[in-house]
């Protein structure tokens, strides 16, 4: 009988590892065979590997968790699913094609993409923008910042369980959607700023729509808060949780919402200003406590001065050119490109060969939706950028997030995750 | 529009490291600080703990690959930003063409982490004392470098 057993257990027990049928699964070394994982000594974490599917991963993000129970021991994200080498084919493109591949980037936040990138190529080629243009820049980068705003709102109660507030949101999101379609035909990817100026002037009877999408607007802010603020479940959930403190949040390279719910007024519209932002009052909402509830009132707080902003625009929207005054570089008038030879022939100059840029390099910051937005670019001379780097803010924010979530629990990690309100397509560029 | 660092305060750095910054470059209202990559971190320790400059924030970090034909051909690029100050400074660090390696400065600021990963997995730039250096956006068996400017914009075919 014994013998027989023995017989058994040598057949169940193969002699050659190779014929040994092998299963596989994902560990936090890779792939691995889980008869491994069998003989190892079962300690007490598992590792959970959540997304890169997961709703409340805001795209495709793979966190790899390492758990003891419900909290979190670890945290590993695992990015660069949507990567598509956006820096590399900036080399390649003339100076003007780069600005569609901004809006590709942070795609919740084009028109702040495109604004980083221009001021950057504008500094290098030392041009002067006209005020009617830097009013109208101003303008879409605080709508923009107010629909960004508005997709973090609903994805953020929506991953701790608030529905509704998502749909509400997303209708105010569409009237933004609506108003840039109406000045340049795009609404995710608008691509409206050029080297220069704008593409287009604003349509006639534009202020008026922005001045009733403001007088709506704060009704639905006030929605947002019974739905939201004065909610204790919601609190309960965002309180508490996800905390880092000013000193590590300067360290981790926070910019924006995140750092000033810790403590930190910085905005680098007020300490670096950049086209006319020194013109407009504005306050910059801080909060100490830099917890997820902390995060959620500065962005709660920046609706409304963003709607200052808007508001401070539309009624002193000076006139004049939308374009700076350089043949080179900015394309002409369509009425002129019919009328005169020469203007004729700088637009076929531009948009065939592009335009040169003189050597040297530029770092230019912006206030993004979700932080600080840099172009770093160097210039050979040539029409094509020689090196494009972009500082993603969203790439800088989540890389803090395994200090955030280490010792939470694992419910709060999609909490947090939607505080730091992260756009993949930014941080895999 | 951002401010850099006064000529007074660039010459005392250039005096208390006058061995480690070979250089200095001025452009467009900002100032490159070229330094060797042997001191880069006693550099970035000093420029972030030091009262008069304190660049306490990192803003970005990234790598360069100046040409094929060049010695040296690639260069580490440090945005720093001080927070109380309002400054931006830039330090550049030049490497050679082969086995370029450099110092981390995770010690100094954390956020280097991830900016480092991302220059090592695009241009093969190694930081030694890194907490943890592996490729972020390519996939592990990924064997190029893509930003390097021997990489054809549209890649290998075979990958």
């Amino acid at each position: 009988m014994e013998l027989e057993q023995d017989q058994l257990r040598e057949r169940a027990r193969p002699s050659k590892p190779s014929t040994q049928r092998t299963i596989f699964a994902e560990d936090a070394s890779g792939i691995i065979d889980i008869n491994e994982i069998n003989e190892r000594e079962l300690g007490s974490t598992m590792t959970l590997s959540m997304g890169p599917q997961h709703p409340s991963t805001h795209g495709v993000l793979r966190l790899e968790l390492e758990l003891d129970g419900e909290v979190v021991k670890s945290t590993k994200p695992d990015i660069g699913y949507l990567h598509t080498g956006m820096e590399k084919l900036m080399e390649a493109k003339k100076y003007q094609s780069n600005i569609c591949i901004t809006d590709r980037m942070d795609y919740l936040n084009p028109m702040g993409n495109n604004l980083g990138y221009v001021l950057a190529v504008e500094k290098l080629l030392q041009l002067e923008i006209p005020p009617r243009a830097q009013c109208i820049r101003v303008l879409m980068c605080e709508l923009q910042r107010i629909a960004s705003h508005l997709v973090w709102i609903g994805t953020h109660a929506l991953d701790v369980g608030a529905m509704s507030v998502f749909f509400y949101a997303f209708d105010e999101r569409e009237k933004i959607l609506n108003m840039f379609e109406d000045v340049c035909g795009g609404r995710m990817t608008p691509s409206y700023f050029r080297v220069g100026g704008m593409f287009q002037d604003l349509p006639a009877g534009f202020d008026g729509k922005v001045r009733q999408f403001l007088s709506e607007f704060p009704a639905a802010l006030d929605a947002f808060d019974t739905l939201l603020t004065g909610n204790r479940i919601f609190r309960n959930r965002l309180e508490g949780v996800g905390v880092i403190s000013a000193e590590d949040a300067i360290s981790w390279g926070l910019t924006g919402p995140s750092l000033r719910a810790s403590g930190i007024e910085h905005d680098v519209r007020r300490a670096e200003p950049y086209s006319g932002y020194e013109l407009y009052d504005f306050d910059i909402p801080t909060r100490t406590a830099g917890d997820v509830w902390a995060r959620y009132h500065v962005r709660r707080q920046e609706f409304r001065e963003s709607l200052k902003i808007v508001l401070q625009c539309i009624d002193k929207m000076p006139g004049g050119p939308i374009k700076a005054d350089n043949d080179k570089v900015v394309l002409p008038d369509r009425d002129d490109m019919k009328t005169h030879m020469d203007a004729l022939i700088h637009h076929f100059l531009i948009a065939a060969d592009g335009f040169k840029v003189p050597e040297g390099e530029v770092y230019v910051a912006i206030e993004g939706s979700k932080g600080e937005l840099g172009y770093y670019i160097v210039a050979d001379g040539s029409e094509r950028p020689y090196r494009c780097h972009v500082r993603g803010p969203s790439f800088i924010n989540l890389s803090a997030l395994p200090s955030m979530v280490e010792g939470s629990l694992i419910a709060d990690v999609v909490a947090v995750i939607g505080s730091i309100d992260i756009v993949l397509g930014e941080i895999d560029r | 529009m951002a401010k850099a660092p006064s000529t007074e305060d660039i010459a005392f750095l250039r005096e208390r490291f006058s061995e480690a910054i070979t250089g200095v470059r001025e452009g467009l209202g900002e100032i490159s600080c070229y330094v060797d990559p042997r001191y880069i971190v006693d550099v970035c320790r000093f420029l972030r703990d030091d009262s008069r400059f304190q660049f306490n924030l990192l803003s970005d970090l990234c790598g360069a690959d100046l040409g094929m034909d060049q010695e040296p051909r690639f260069e580490v690029i440090y945005h720093l930003y001080s927070i109380p100050v309002g400054h931006r400074l830039r330090l550049k660090a030049q490497l050679p063409p082969d086995e370029p390696t450099i110092e981390s400065v995770t010690s100094v600021w954390k956020t280097a982490n991830w900016h480092e990963r991302e220059t090592f997995d695009m241009f093969g730039i190694v930081f030694t004392g890194h907490p943890d250096l592996r490729r972020i956006l390519m996939p592990e068996e990924f064997q190029w470098h893509p930003l390097r400017k021997d990489y054809p914009v549209r890649g290998y075919d075979d990958f």
